[in-house]
């Protein structure tokens, strides 16, 4: 075969121009990569463009956050000041949390188009085509994760509140690392669905399989409750459970320098240390292990170790998907 | 290469299932190839195979050249589909629809609307073009998909059952687009349908049963096989008019059908007619001729009807009324 055969050969329809000085490998190599991203980039666009049409699921997605945030986060937030004692700010502890709910459900349920394509007949199209899987793959997983990124921004864009985190640069600089650190988990999680939807024929089956699998990953990630005080088992459960990382990410980096414990707790940090000194030492023991136990923790695992679980976690979910989704006929 | 797809021992087996029993055959550049058979004949599972959606258990085949088993890429660049259920996206615009289509076969931007406003007029469908897809007819829709099958220049164009579920005039619509296809573009066109009229329209046809080609040719090669026209002839004396017959046709030889006395086979029965009716002795009240058609072709080769539920139906109807008269 000369040149011109294997570019016609390689390229099908498609007459982009060989550079110059391009070797024929260079070109067809290049000519892929683009392909490659050209196609998940369409299977983006497309899935985008669904989400905005359809009015209920945009609005849903506008509304759903803030039902949490503002329903059951002031809810607890009252329950805990009763229970808690003093000015706990719950829903500052509870925000993070939904954001990572937020992230978890729209993320892993936006999976359900590849079945609806699969029932309406789309899938076909897609897979006959001369894309590679992987592509599309990729293209579904980012197009779940942006729908979930727009949820997060509507929270994000709520932290700059005053019965929130407040108007600050400091916000602003948290807003601002929050969203790749989430993007990341929603990838992960996205990535979650298109894995199982892969293997699945039936719509019916996929919200069963999605909540036997999404409630127990949910409860044991801290995202409602603090993970403190637990029984031993459940606690090695949170630990195993990949997304207490990610809301632990999410938690450490919204709560830095926000005092959220009220109350009690609170008083007990406030002794000041000349008069635990003067305490006995089994009094002043107990006293500081009381505040401190009694205080929510903002951050349970290094900061680092949660940002490298997350971002393994993201990684090897992202390899299993392609690799689920390209074997799939 | 005058051969565009060649298929060699090509087997499909589903647990226990044989549903595409060791077929060979070969498709050439530029004819209108059919595969006629009935539902569950292995007609779709075939195509599923030559478009990569399905893995061979035994055999080869290729299309444009290319092994549908190590060059898949190259396979789907070469071909176009139609499947049998539809495969639009709904909520999108036709156009949409079309620019996904164009995206993921490559197609270059710098000539990527021009093509779409290009068959979307071959199928009657441009005022259409911005519309969303939900608002079309399911004519319109098999249409939409045959021009979005025909985006990208395949040089082989599949289609799987495309009247299938339409109406009688819509159908005629799709061929007529079918052969303006071929007329103007010089494109293989590979078709499975189970209307027999429609594979009439075809070049070639491969008679599929039960997982196996039976007979493979021209529908008029087949048909002839069948023994030609049957012509029928009415009387004022059958009588004399079956013994001035077959004194003046000597070779000709009745059918054994009770209903059906001065009925007889002939080849080109149209020319035959003429001669019958000069200088005949006997006043004929009617002649009428029955050409064969693949419905007879089919029922010669398997023994059975290819429409399963309406024909049967009525040949059961058929068997009851006989019983009686058969028992005796």
């Amino acid at each position: 075969m000369d040149d011109r055969e294997r570019i016609d050969a390689g390229t099908g329809g498609d007459r982009a121009e060989k550079g110059p000085g391009e070797s024929t490998e260079e070109y067809l190599r290049r000519t892929n990569v683009r392909r490659a991203f050209t196609g998940a980039y369409i299977v983006w666009l497309r899935d985008i463009k669904r989400f905005w049409r359809d009015t209920p699921r945009r609005v849903g997605a506008f509304v759903q956050p803030l039902i949490y945030l503002f329903l059951l986060g002031t809810g607890l937030q009252a329950a805990f000041k009763v229970f808690g004692g003093g000015n706990t700010r719950y829903i500052l502890f509870m925000f993070p949390g939904i954001l990572g709910m937020t992230v978890l459900f729209t993320s892993v349920f936006s999976a359900i188009s590849i079945l609806w394509d699969r029932e309406f007949g789309f899938l076909k199209e897609v897979l006959v085509s001369p894309v590679p899987r992987s592509s599309v793959a990729f293209g579904k997983i980012i197009g779940g994760a942006t729908q979930a990124m727009i949820q997060g921004t509507i929270l994000l864009v709520l932290m700059f509140f005053p019965f929130m985190y407040g108007f600050s640069v400091e916000t602003a600089l948290k807003a601002l690392a929050l969203i790749p650190l989430t993007l990341l988990l929603a990838i992960g999680m996205t990535a979650i669905g298109v894995a199982i939807a892969a293997n699945m024929k039936s719509m019916e089956g996929f919200p069963m399989v999605m909540n036997f699998l999404l409630l127990p990953l949910f409860f044991l990630s801290g995202a409602m409750f603090p993970l403190q005080g637990l029984p031993g088992w459940m606690n090695v459960l949170t630990r195993l459970n990949p997304l207490s990382y990610g809301v632990d990410m999410l938690r450490g980096i919204s709560l830095r320098g926000v005092e959220v414990t009220g109350g009690p707790a609170a008083l007990l940090n406030k002794i000041p240390q000349q008069a635990l000194n003067r305490m006995p030492a089994e009094v002043k023991a107990a006293l500081t292990r009381a505040g401190s136990s009694m205080s929510l923790q903002t951050q349970r695992y290094p900061l680092w170790l949660d940002i490298t679980v997350v971002s393994c976690f993201a990684l090897v979910m992202l390899v299993i998907a392609i690799w689920q989704f390209s074997r799939q006929t | 290469m005058n051969e565009i797809v060649t298929v060699s021992k090509l087997v499909k087996t589903f647990g226990d299932l044989v549903a595409v029993d060791g077929i060979s055959f070969e498709v050439a550049r530029g004819e209108v190839f059919g595969f006629l058979g009935p539902n569950g004949a292995g007609k779709t599972t075939t195509i599923n195979m030559l478009c990569t959606l399905l893995k061979p258990t035994a055999g080869t085949a290729t299309v444009n050249g290319y092994d549908i088993g190590t060059r898949k890429n190259e396979v789907r660049e070469s071909i176009g589909l139609v499947f049998q259920d539809p495969s639009l996206d709904d909520r999108l615009t036709a156009r949409e629809n079309l620019i996904f289509h164009a995206v993921v076969y490559h197609v270059p931007r710098s000539v990527r609307d021009a093509r779409i406003d290009e068959v979307m007029g071959m199928v009657s469908l441009s005022d259409r073009l911005d519309d969303k897809v939900e608002t079309f007819s399911g004519g319109m829709k098999r249409r939409l998909e045959i021009a979005r099958g025909l985006l990208h220049y395949p040089k082989v164009l599949f289609l799987d059952e495309p009247t299938i579920g339409l109406d009688p005039q819509t159908r005629n619509y799709i061929w007529e687009y079918i052969e303006d296809l071929k007329r103007r573009e010089g494109i293989t066109i590979f078709l499975t349908t189970h209307y027999m009229e429609e594979a009439e329209h075809c070049d070639r046809i491969a008679i599929i049963d039960t997982g196996k080609i039976i007979a493979l040719d021209t529908p008029e090669a087949l048909k002839d096989n069948v023994g030609g026209d049957v012509i029928k002839l009415r009387t004022e004396d059958d009588e004399s008019a079956e013994a001035e017959l077959l004194s003046r046709f000597p070779e000709l030889e009745l059918l054994t059908d009770p209903e059906c006395r001065l009925c007889f086979k002939t080849r080109k029965g149209e020319e035959f007619i003429p001669d019958l009716i000069r200088d005949f002795g006997t006043k004929i009240v009617s002649v009428s001729i029955h050409r064969p058609t693949l419905d007879d072709v089919f029922l010669q080769l398997t023994g059975k009807e290819i429409r399963e539920e309406g024909a049967d139906d009525l040949a059961a109807v058929r068997r009851f009324m006989m019983m009686p008269r058969t028992r005796k």
